[in-house]
C-alpha cells in the first residue's frame, strides 16, 4: 500500500468540525436483492481538512456523502461530527450536489435565502445573504431567475446556498461535473480560495484525480463496489498548485493505478 | 472593398424606405379600410328601411358612424397615442373583419331578410335588449357571478388541500384515493336531481355541484404536481435544515403550482358547464335562467344577447386566471399566452 501518513500536522483555522465515520457499512434493497454498497468504512477527518474521495463509478462514494449528511442512516457503524452522532441532516453539514437544483420558482437571492428562512432567522440575517451572493461574485444577479444562468453560475448560487450557513463540514458531490473545463477550472481555484478563507472541513467527491490532487489535502482512494479504502494519500503540497507539478504527476500517476489504469499513463 | 460599401448601403437604404412605404398602405391603410367598413355598416342602417319594427336602428347607424371617426381619429393620430395607438394600430385588421362581419349581418337580416327572421334577430334588436332589458340582465350577471365564484372558489380550495394532502401523505391516500376514483369521473351533473332534492336549497345545490366539477382536476392535478416534486429539491432543503412544513409548504406546493393552474383552468371550464345547466333547471336567477326565460318567450334577441354575456363573462374569467398564473409563475419560461 502507497499510504503516507496522512496526519501530516497541517494547522487549520477551527471553524472546521472534525469528522469521523467509524466502521460503516451500508446496503440497498433492490428488487428483494441486498446489494452491499460500504464495507466497514474508517476514516477520521481533521478539523478543516479538505478530503478528496476518489473511486471507480457507482463504488459508493455519493452514498458516503448522503450518510455524512444525514439523508440516510447507515446500516451498522456510526459518523460522528465533533464527537457527536450524526443522526439526521444538519445546516452545519451541507451538499453541494452534481446538480445545482436550484429551486426553479425562486430568484437567486431568495434561492441563497434558503436554508436561513428554513432555520427561521432570515429575518435577522439578511446581511448575510448579501454577503455570499458578493462573495460567489453574483451581485448583478441576485434578481434573476435559474432558467436565466448558466451552468457555471447556477452552480457557484448552490455553492452560496451553502455557504450562507456557515457550515462546518462542506460535502461536495461532483459539483464541477457538469461543468465546461474552463469554467471548471476556474472554480476549482474559487473552492480552494473559498476553502482558506472560511477554513471549513471539506469532502468532495469527484472523478477527476487531476481535481482531487488541485483541491485536496488528502485522497482517499475508494475500491469497486462494496467500497472500502483501498489508499490514503496525503498532498502536502501548498496552494495554488500548478497541474504540471512533477510531485501530483507522480501521485496521479499512483492513484490511477489503484484505479486499474495504469495502462492509460 | 469597394463592393463592400456599395452592398452596404443599399443593405441601409433598403429597410427606411420599407418602413415608410409599409406606413402609408399598411397600418394606416388598415385603419381607413376599417373606418370606411364601419361607414358603410352605420350607412347600411340608415339607408335601406327595416323590414321589420325596431326602434334602435337609427341610433345603431349613428353609433357606427361615430365608431368610423374615432377609427379614422385614431389611425392618423396612433404615433401619438404611445401604447394605446400601437394597440389600435395591431386591431386594425380585426376591426375591418369585425366591421364587415356585422354589414352583412345587419344586410342579410334587417334589410333583406336573406336569414329567417325571429331566428337570426339584427344587430339593432340586440342593441335593443342592451338598452331595455339592461336591469334584468345585469340581475342574471350578478346571479351567475355569485353562484359561479362561491361554487368554484370552495371546490378549488377543497380541490387543492385534497391534492396537496394525498400527493403528500400516503396515509391519507390510501383513504381518499378510492374515493376520488369513484366519485370524480361522474359528470358533476348527473348528481342535479338528486342535488335538488337533499340541499335545503337550489341555490345550495348549484353551490355544491360548481364546487364539486371544480373540485375533481384541481384535486387530480395539484395531487400529481406534488407527486411528481423531484426528490433532490426535498434533499436540499432538509440539509438546509428544513422541518416537514417548510417541505410541504415552500417546496412541494410552489413545486406543484404549474399543475395546478391546469387543474384550475380543467376546473373552470367543468364548471361554467355545471353553472349553467343548473340555473336552467332550478334557479331562478342568472344567465342560465335567462336564456331558458328568453326561450319561453322566443325572444332570440335576448338570446343571443345572453350568450354574448355569458362568453365575454367565461372569457373574462379565464383570462383573469391566466393573468394570476403568469403573475406567479413568471419564473417558467414559455407558459402558453391566453
Amino acid at each position: 500500500m502507497v499510504v503516507q501518513s496522512a496526519a501530516e500536522a497541517i494547522t487549520y483555522p477551527a471553524v472546521g468540525a472534525e469528522l469521523d465515520i467509524e466502521g460503516v457499512s451500508h446496503a440497498f434493497d433492490i428488487d428483494g436483492a441486498v446489494l452491499p454498497v460500504l464495507d466497514n468504512v474508517n476514516l477520521s477527518i481533521a478539523p478543516g481538512e479538505f478530503v478528496a474521495l476518489l473511486g471507480p463509478s457507482g463504488c459508493g462514494k455519493s452514498t458516503l456523502l448522503r450518510l455524512v449528511a444525514g439523508l440516510e442512516k447507515p446500516r451498522s457503524g456510526a459518523l460522528r461530527e465533533d464527537e457527536v452522532r450524526i443522526s439526521g441532516p444538519h445546516p452545519s453539514r451541507v451538499v453541494v450536489f452534481q446538480d445545482p437544483t436550484l429551486f426553479p420558482w425562486r430568484s437567486v437571492w431568495d434561492n441563497v435565502a434558503l436554508g436561513l428562512e428554513a432555520q427561521g432567522i432570515l429575518k435577522a440575517q439578511r446581511h448575510r445573504v448579501d454577503a455570499v451572493i458578493e462573495l460567489v461574485g453574483l451581485s448583478s444577479f441576485r434578481n434573476a431567475y435559474p432558467h436565466q444562468l448558466s451552468g457555471g453560475m447556477a452552480q457557484r448560487v448552490a455553492l452560496a446556498r451553502a455557504l450562507v450557513n456557515d457550515p462546518k463540514i462542506l460535502v461536495l458531490d461532483e459539483p464541477l461535473g457538469k461543468l465546461d473545463s474552463l469554467t471548471r477550472i476556474a472554480m476549482q481555484a474559487e473552492l480552494v480560495a473559498l476553502w482558506q478563507r472560511k477554513g471549513f472541513t471539506t469532502l468532495l467527491v469527484t472523478h477527476d484525480v487531476e481535481e482531487a490532487l488541485v483541491l485536496a489535502n488528502r485522497v482517499i482512494v475508494l475500491s469497486d463496489r462494496p467500497a472500502q479504502i483501498k489508499a490514503d494519500i496525503a498532498v502536502a503540497r501548498p496552494y495554488p498548485r500548478h497541474r504540471g507539478d512533477p510531485y501530483l504527476a507522480d501521485l496521479r500517476k499512483q492513484i490511477l493505478g489503484l484505479l486499474g489504469l495504469e495502462a492509460t499513463w | 472593398m469597394s463592393t463592400y460599401s456599395v452592398s452596404d448601403t443599399t443593405a441601409a437604404a433598403a429597410p427606411r424606405a420599407a418602413v415608410t412605404f409599409s406606413n402609408l398602405s399598411g397600418s394606416y391603410g388598415v385603419g381607413l379600410a376599417a373606418s370606411l367598413v364601419w361607414l358603410a355598416f352605420g350607412l347600411s342602417c340608415l339607408y335601406w328601411p327595416d323590414v321589420g319594427d325596431w326602434s334602435r336602428t337609427e341610433s345603431l347607424g349613428i353609433g357606427a358612424i361615430v365608431i368610423a371617426a374615432f377609427i379614422l381619429f385614431g389611425t392618423f393620430s396612433a404615433d401619438y397615442l404611445g401604447s394605446a395607438g400601437q394597440a389600435l394600430r395591431k386591431r386594425a385588421p380585426w376591426m375591418v373583419a369585425f366591421g364587415a362581419f356585422v354589414t352583412l349581418w345587419e344586410v342579410a337580416t334587417a334589410k333583406f331578410a336573406w336569414l329567417p327572421l325571429p331566428f337570426f334577430p339584427p344587430p339593432q334588436s340586440i342593441l335593443e335588449v342592451y338598452t331595455d332589458d339592461l336591469p334584468k340582465l345585469l340581475d342574471s350577471v350578478f346571479a351567475s357571478i355569485k353562484l359561479q365564484l362561491g361554487g368554484y372558489i370552495i371546490g378549488a380550495t377543497i380541490g387543492f388541500i385534497t391534492g396537496v394532502s394525498i400527493g403528500w401523505s400516503q396515509k391519507i391516500g390510501y383513504w381518499v384515493h378510492p374515493v376520488l376514483r369513484f366519485i370524480g369521473p361522474l359528470p358533476a351533473t348527473a348528481w342535479l336531481p338528486i342535488a335538488f332534492f337533499t340541499f335545503p336549497s337550489s341555490w345550495s345545490a348549484s353551490t355544491f355541484l360548481i364546487a364539486l366539477a371544480t373540485g375533481f382536476p384541481v384535486t387530480v392535478l395539484t395531487w400529481s404536481g406534488v407527486a411528481s416534486v423531484s426528490t433532490a429539491y426535498y434533499d436540499v432543503a432538509r440539509t438546509l435544515g428544513a422541518k416537514p412544513s417548510f417541505l410541504v409548504l415552500k417546496v412541494a406546493i410552489p413545486a406543484a403550482l404549474p399543475h395546478v393552474f391546469v387543474g384550475l383552468f380543467m376546473g373552470l371550464g367543468s364548471s361554467f358547464a355545471v353553472l349553467v345547466v343548473a340555473e336552467m333547471i332550478g334557479v331562478k336567477a342568472g344567465l342560465g335562467w335567462y336564456l331558458q326565460w328568453a326561450q319561453g318567450w322566443a325572444a332570440y334577441a335576448n338570446m343571443y344577447a345572453a350568450l354574448i354575456v355569458m362568453s365575454l363573462l367565461c372569457s373574462g374569467a379565464i383570462t383573469l386566471l391566466f393573468r394570476t398564473r403568469d403573475r406567479l409563475l413568471v419564473w417558467q419560461k414559455g407558459v402558453v399566452k391566453w
